[in-house]
């Protein structure tokens, strides 16, 4: 008899994951603490031009850059003299799923059909559902999709209903679950039972699929513009966005500075029965963004492949109603209606550009579908519902969970600097901890170095204030 | 209501009592179920709303469950008019005016 209790099915975790993904991660393995990251994207992968030959086939890439001169002649109004930094956006929406997940979809089924699986499963609440489910229909496989998405009451939040939607629509079985990180429990009892593939997020071919988007961006403007964007702005929570993109854009030579940018949700849980539906954003938020940055290796595979803080140059994060303005602004000057949760770094961006030259360049790299429920409207319906306040004014005196403040005016659009140093600090923190070491060799001072992005002398100086002999 | 054999329906399960949870959880998720919902045709020859259930799913797949809607529908839309909203536009366009 098979146990199936939560600590019997989470002891067989290793090996029901090492059958659903196809990928003996312990082969990686080097120091205490370091793993040859490197050498598992090389193996396991696939190279650019596979990725993009199979997205090609599927549909998937290829989306238009457009420059946002209404949004940029915006910025330049509140903007110093001389400031004001070109704004593009590239309109992932366009894809066949309607975001940029279709790209990590596109290579995760792919391989699960080399490996000759009969179907994929994905744990996901947001635009990766619709992506799985789109990419099983072309490709030929069965579908589950299991999602975190009502609280205790049965209500759910109308973004996550209409990923359930769309992911029906195309063909999948649509699981849903109350809040909860057992999700992953039901996860692990699906794959056993199915003998299906694991489509996580977080595999080298899923972020490898993302390089193509990196690797595009720089083509693009160099082909219109001549030259590469100085920064790019990518909305963060589980860092394959960010990672792909930036490894595509190292492999084309870029030398673009990284800015991630997450919603502010801080105060609020986010395993929180009660605060589940205090929040407007179910992604692209501090409460994924922060922890998966300090500590990648959370997600449903042993060693994630997106590891954003090896590429970040600053991360900066916005409240909530100013991407709810930001998205109502895009439709208004802009004339295209995207969904909110893909406007944070665009909210973003409209602060950034205000810092830079206005010869300069700064792109936004995705957009998101919209449609019911996922939606400016039906979200702040849905907020006020759940007893939070609409207010106008200055939102620096947003309080997640209690309120939602829109900018009185374009100048109140404002970000916050996260400061990247001391969220290195807590990764090396993070890193130390998980193995209960007293001391770290030669390699994994080499691995902290590449995971921080940073120097010797910090990590060894991090590793001192540990306690941490090396 | 009845549902009958083949029915399109929507089932909902407990999929861990409280006590059966995980340890780290914060206290107000720790007192309530793990819950799910799943859809499917029915199996059973016919069944009453609230009765337990089998039904295969989109994919074939057979889930046990209380039967609670017969034919569900997705009743999520696009909101109520949320006036906070108006002033965005018309403000932009006057700032690019002048």
């Amino acid at each position: 008899m098979i146990d199936n209790s939560y600590e019997g099915v989470m002891s067989r975790r290793p090996s029901i994951m090492k059958a659903a993904v196809g990928i003996d991660y312990s082969q990686f393995e080097s120091g205490k603490i370091s793993f040859d990251y490197e050498r598992m994207m090389r193996e396991t992968g696939y190279t650019l031009e596979e990725m993009q030959k199979i997205q090609a086939k599927m549909g998937v890439g290829n989306t238009p850059l457009l420059e946002l001169r209404n949004i940029t002649e915006l910025a330049r109004k509140f903007a110093p003299a001389g400031k004001g930094a070109r704004i593009f956006l590239k309109d992932e929406a366009c894809n066949p799923s309607g975001s940029f997940k279709a790209r990590r979809a596109a290579t995760a089924c792919y391989h699960a059909k080399k490996l000759g699986f009969k179907g994929v499963i994905a744990a996901t609440s947001g635009n990766y559902g619709a992506a799985v489910a789109s990419q099983a229909a072309m490709q030929g496989l069965d579908c589950i999709i299991v999602q975190e998405c009502y609280d205790s009451k049965g209500v759910g939040q109308p973004e996550i209903i209409e990923k359930a939607r769309a992911c029906e629509a195309l063909g999948a079985e649509v699981l849903q679950l109350t809040v909860g990180p057992e999700l992953f429990y039901t996860f692990l009892r699906l794959l056993e039972e199915t003998g299906y593939f694991n489509a996580s997020l977080y595999t080298p071919f899923g972020i490898a699929g993302v390089e193509t988007l990196g690797y595009e961006l720089a083509m693009q403007f160099r082909e219109r513009e001549g030259r590469d964007p100085d920064a790019v702005v990518v909305t963060n929570a589980g860092g394959g966005n960010l990672t792909g993109t930036a490894r595509g854009l190292l492999k084309a030579g870029a030398e673009s500075k990284i800015i991630a940018a997450s919603v502010d949700l801080s105060g609020l849980h986010m395993a929180s029965d009660n605060e589940f539906n205090k929040k407007s954003f179910t992604t692209g938020h501090t409460g994924f963004g922060i922890p998966f940055t300090t500590w990648p290796d959370r997600s449903d595979v042993p060693r994630s492949a997106a590891r954003p803080l090896r590429y970040l140059d600053r991360y900066v994060t916005i409240n909530q109603g100013s991407v709810f303005y930001m998205t109502e602004l895009l439709a208004q000057l802009e004339g295209l209606e995207r969904g909110p949760a893909g406007n944070t770094a665009l909210a973003c961006a409209f602060a950034v550009a205000q810092e830079m030259d206005e010869n300069q360049i700064i792109v936004v790299q995705e957009t998101e579908y919209t449609g019911a429920g996922k939606h400016i409207n039906p979200q702040l319906t849905f907020a006020k519902e759940n007893g939070i306040e609409i207010l106008i004014g200055n939102p620096k005196d947003e309080i997640p969970g209690k309120n939602i403040i829109l900018p009185e005016n374009p100048s109140l659009v404002k970000i916050t600097d996260l400061d990247v140093d001391k969220t290195r600090k807590s990764f090396i923190k993070n890193a130390v901890a998980k193995v209960e070491i007293d001391r770290v060799d030669e390699r994994d001072l080499e691995f902290l170095i590449a995971e921080t992005n940073s120097t010797k002398e910090f990590v060894e100086k991090a590793l001192k204030n540990l306690n941490i002999e090396f | 209501m009845k549902a009958k054999k083949n029915d399109w329906v929507r089932i909902h399960s407990i999929v861990l009592n409280v006590g059966e949870r995980a340890e780290s959880l914060p206290e107000d998720t720790k007192k309530v179920p793990l819950e799910m919902w799943d859809k499917g045709f029915l199996l059973d020859d016919e069944a009453e709303i609230g009765q337990e259930v089998e039904i295969e799913t989109y994919i074939g797949r057979k889930v046990k469950g209380k039967l609670i809607e017969i034919n569900p529908y997705y009743k999520h839309d696009f909101g109520k008019s949320v006036p906070e909203l108006l002033y965005i536009g018309r403000q932009a366009r006057e700032i690019l005016r002048k």
